[in-house]
């Protein structure tokens, strides 16, 4: 990936700022989410919830699956492959699909490697649950990042406790002097120029969304309060039972996140949100794949 | 002077980053009692067109946003602002704003693998960064509309009246030109 390359795709992560993201499964989903004002879509066979319910090794969608997705929309598409499967990602490069997500959603295909994002043109997001992973895929080439909140459980325990981290690391840093931010760097794990970034500008050199248990408006809201610059849905929508409603209520929440008067007519009369599954229940914490 | 974003979706922020470089005050559009506020302009940022629409629909923002073109508020959209104000898109049943006498076509470059950076000329000032993300341009123009900018034989920014439009973020570059541009218009409907 050029310079310039990565550039551009940083770039296109800021037009989908204070937008929503969702996941769908099919074409007619992805209408349904293009007609609901998503900012894009998330192009995969199943969704977290049911991948957690059927157990087994979970993979890169199917390439007819992702044209159908690309033919019905003209919102960007996304899809997922495997942490560290630089094969499924150079089969989503020659799709052409306009974000790559490396998710730890599906079932890891190297223990300790991700994949190298420069080697691609296609841009990359990546799941972090701290500031010191947030930075390591950025340096591996990731132009977004997300939170890496636990996915398909409609629970957002997981998603508040990472983007609260990320925002202390960041104050934190910015609260350094610059002759502590080597060992910074060293405690991190990463390059000492990243770090300088963030002290420096307070932020991220990258948008930051928040994922995994977004169920409601008033969790989109939440995750936008406490910084996040955008949300990205899974099982919330499509395990619901208005998705249509719900999806539309929760992109209205993330434009109008500070406007409690607002976000109580979106939460009145959404039908059933997704059961969900408490933190405590689950077998297999996604977010602790991949560091 | 005070400009009006519209900030449903999209890089809204670095649209008030320009203005302010340029010494610029601006507020955030993000529901009714919003629109209602005094401005000397409007700007349409850099999104998803249909995400925008739909949520200005919802909050029931287009007849005053409509009305304001109207009564001649200078209005600046960029990328996605384009698409919102173009009368006609090619390749899109578009029941966007139309105000703009402007035929647009989505997507135009393909997909994020056709995305570029150019150098080209606006309004006959040379070497102007032009970015473009996803981007449209306009396939014509009507009579009344001003072409500003050409790049490989496609038109990407033009002028009708109080409307601007650039198929390209100039709110992503270094240089405030085009932005100063559009300020001398608000500037112009204020004298």
């Amino acid at each position: 990936m050029t310079k310039e390359r990565y550039q551009l795709n940083k770039e296109l992560a800021q037009m989908l700022k204070g937008g929503v993201i969702m996941d769908v499964t099919n074409a007619e989903q992805a209408k349904i989410a293009e007609a609901a004002g998503a900012c894009a879509v998330m192009a995969l066979e199943r969704i977290p919830a049911d991948i957690r319910a059927a157990g087994g090794v979970s993979r890169m969608s199917d390439p007819k699956l992702i044209k159908e997705i690309q033919q019905a929309v003209t919102i960007p598409v996304m899809a997922k492959v495997r942490i560290g499967h630089f094969v499924e990602a150079q089969i989503l490069e020659a799709l052409e699909i306009d974000y790559v997500d490396e998710s730890e959603v599906l079932s890891p295909a190297d223990p300790v490697h991700h994949i190298d994002k420069h080697q691609f043109k296609v841009p990359f997001v990546c799941g972090a649950r701290n500031l010191g992973e947030a930075l390591r895929r950025i340096e591996e080439g990731a132009s977004m990042i997300r939170t890496k909140g636990e996915p398909g459980t409609g629970d957002i325990v997981q998603a508040v406790t990472h983007i609260r981290l990320i925002q202390q690391e960041i104050a934190i840093l910015k609260a350094l002097r610059e002759d502590e931010l080597y060992e910074k760097a060293k405690q991190l794990q990463v390059p000492y120029h990243l770090v300088q970034y963030v002290h420096e500008h307070g932020k991220l050199p990258v948008v930051n969304f928040a994922a995994g248990g977004v169920a409601t408006p008033a969790d989109a809201a939440l995750m936008m309060q406490l910084g996040a610059e955008g949300v990205f849905v899974g099982s919330g929508i499509f395990k619901s039972g208005d998705p249509a409603k719900r999806a539309n209520a929760i992109v209205k929440a993330v434009t109008n996140y500070n406007d409690p008067k607002i976000l109580a007519e979106l939460s009145e009369d959404l039908g059933d949100a997704m059961v969900g599954i408490n933190e405590e229940e689950i077998k297999t914490l996604m977010a602790e794949r991949g560091q | 002077m005070t400009i009006g974003i519209l900030a449903v979706q999209g890089a809204f922020l670095e649209h008030a980053k320009m203005l302010s470089k340029l010494g610029v005050d601006s507020f955030e559009i993000r529901k009714k009692a919003d629109i209602q506020r005094p401005m000397d302009g409007l700007i349409l940022p850099g999104g998803e067109s249909t995400s925008m629409y739909r949520i200005l629909r919802d909050l029931d923002l287009v007849d005053d946003i409509k009305r304001l073109i109207a009564s001649g508020l200078p209005v600046f959209g960029t990328c996605a602002g384009l698409l919102l104000l173009a009368k006609e898109v090619d390749n899109y049943k578009s029941d966007f704003l139309q105000t703009m006498d402007i035929k647009a076509v989505k997507n135009a470059y393909g997909r994020q693998l056709g995305s570029f950076r150019a150098n080209g000329s606006f309004n006959g000032e040379d070497n102007i960064e032009l970015v473009f993300i996803r981007a449209p341009y306009i396939a014509s123009v009507k009579d009344g509309v001003e072409v500003l900018s050409v790049h490989d034989d496609k038109i990407v920014a033009a002028r009708q009246d109080n409307q601007l439009v650039t198929a390209f973020h100039p709110e992503l570059s270094d240089s405030t030109f085009i932005h100063s541009y559009f300020i001398d218009m608000c500037q112009e409907a204020l004298s």
